[in-house]
């Protein structure tokens, strides 16, 4: 039976710890694990620093350089700092921005909530989406009924707009 | 709003009621915001942050569904006050550590908080007592609108809130709820639980958050991510989940209870009487005894000490809030000894172990 190795107890509980990717297999004693417990740091792979690692992971960018002409951050700055300066650089570093987005969320169109203030048109398209998300969600939880809902909430919308506005095909961007 | 009046009592949201609060604790929702006109708060010089500052606070004063919202001018508080705020969950630690102009709306009975300049312009948060995420939700999504009514957000049709950190963009939701669970610590099933939650989309925090030590056996569970989903579906796959943590920490106290009760109820009493007659004490063995009485409670293997007392003892054995009670500052070992003996006073009246 291996050792503890804090004290000279036998080992009962035996964990592999990752840190930072490295697996390290650590074997305590019932008192030191309880200890070690109580002292584990459960944030270690929490959101905000992952983002920071992420964002620090994207290779090299011709982007790095160019600086908002709003708020003066540069992409490289977000690469060290996992903040951007804002609400133009979701414009600016766009592309990079994609790349990320898709590793955080596996995502990268919101479907949520829109401010009020928002036109009715970015309203009822953004209403479409995030109707169409959910009814992919019901449909995979097998949710039929719930599905049902959906579909015909999905139809009443898109006869809505065609009523609204007949001739033209598509949103502008 | 005067703080030292605060020390007396402790927010609604620890109260100990509402639907399984034995291991709920709270319900927290928080919504990430900006204004589109002026840069995030990371970018933004003092002079700026001011009239950030000024924008956001008019506009709380307009906000009519959630009673009257007391304001506080976080950066003219020193750092005592700042931690005090923390240990009450009603700011963040960065809200307290950063620096410059910012500051927090306060409303009925500390349920409500709204950081002004903390990462983001705007971070609004919901506390409930017990599980009751559809109640923040609620709440929130009015409080919102009303905020919105008299701001421009920064939205896009694709990205959605924009936030400084991208972690938090699209509906810029945080939903979470703060669970205790001694008896899968106890049982060292908890590492399960660790491993698991990130593969459901799933993070854990401590009590205070990022970076925050798991103290007294407190976990916050939240949505990992904010975009791609509604808001709706954030909060239902969390809820999906939680009856099924709530499940495996009752199965581990049944099984402690059916394995060696004498031993646990020895554990309980053991921890009960530290806690009562201790003469220093730090916060970190106070938490964990405090954890395992509380776990006692819920068991009925302690009686005449009820479990909101105890919820408000683990934000008022913190060490702001014991400088504040005593009204002077006092360095670590003095506050273990006043520690021990505010315990002492407030567990003396009555309460016994069975």
């Amino acid at each position: 039976m291996k050792q503890c190795s804090q004290c000279t107890k036998a080992a009962t509980f035996h964990i592999t710890e990752i840190r930072k990717g490295v697996a390290k297999p650590i074997h305590l004693c019932e008192g030191c694990a309880k200890e070690y417990l109580a002292l584990v740091d459960v944030s270690a792979k929490s959101t905000a620093s992952s983002a920071k690692q992420k964002g620090l992971k994207l290779q090299d960018s011709p982007s790095d350089h160019l600086a908002c002409s709003h708020c003066g951050q540069t992409f490289r700055q977000f690469r060290s700092q996992g903040r951007l300066g804002c609400a133009h650089d979701y414009e600016l570093f766009r592309d990079e921005l994609l790349q990320l987005l898709e590793s955080i969320h596996a995502h990268t169109q919101h479907v949520g909530k829109l401010p009020r203030q928002h036109g009715q048109e970015g309203r009822s398209e953004a209403q479409l989406l995030r109707i169409k998300s959910e009814l992919k969600a019901a449909v995979e939880a097998e949710d039929y009924e719930k599905a049902a809902e959906l579909r015909d909430q999905i139809t009443q919308i898109e006869r809505l707009e065609q009523s609204r506005s007949p001739g033209t095909e598509s949103m502008s961007d | 709003m005067d703080l030292n009046a605060l020390t007396q009592t402790s927010g609604a949201w620890l109260r100990g009621s509402g639907p399984d609060s034995d291991i709920v604790i709270s319900s927290r929702i928080r919504l990430a915001r900006n204004l589109a006109r002026f840069p995030f708060p990371i970018r933004a010089d003092q002079k700026t942050k001011g009239e950030i500052e000024d924008v956001i606070r008019a506009q709380i004063d307009n906000v009519r569904s959630a009673g009257t919202i007391e304001y506080i001018d976080v950066n003219s508080l020193c750092a005592l006050d700042r931690q005090f705020l923390v240990e009450r969950q009603i700011i963040s630690r960065e809200h307290a550590e950063t620096q410059g102009s910012r500051g927090v709306g306060v409303g009925s009975h500390e349920s409500i908080s709204l950081m002004i300049n903390e990462e983001d312009h705007l971070r609004m948060q919901v506390l409930r007592s017990g599980l009751a995420v559809d109640d923040c939700w609620e709440q929130i999504d009015l409080l919102d609108d009303e905020l919105e009514a008299g701001l421009v957000y920064a939205f896009s049709d694709q990205f959605g809130y924009l936030t400084s950190c991208p972690t938090n963009v699209g509906t810029g939701i945080r939903v979470s709820v703060m669970l205790h669970l001694p008896a899968l610590v106890l049982t060292r099933e908890i590492q399960k639980l660790f491993q698991a939650l990130p593969k459901i989309g799933l993070a854990v925090r401590g009590l205070y958050g990022e970076g925050s030590q798991a103290l007294g056996d407190f976990y916050q569970i939240s949505n990992q991510t904010t975009l791609g989903r509604s808001e709706r579906q954030i909060i239902d796959e969390l809820k999906a989940q939680v009856p099924h943590f709530l499940d495996y920490e009752r199965k581990a106290r049944e099984k402690l209870v059916a394995e060696d009760q004498p031993r646990l109820h020895d554990h309980v009493c053991r921890a009960f009487g530290i806690l009562k007659s201790a003469h220093q004490i730090n916060s970190q063995e106070t938490m964990q005894l405090l954890s395992t009485v509380r776990m006692g409670i819920n068991l009925g293997l302690v009686s005449g000490l009820e479990i909101p007392t105890v919820n408000e003892l683990f934000i008022h054995i913190q060490p702001a809030h014991l400088q504040k009670l005593k009204r002077e500052s006092l360095e670590s070992s003095e506050r273990n000894v006043a520690r021990a003996a505010y315990l002492r006073a407030r567990l003396a009246n009555g309460s016994s172990p069975n």
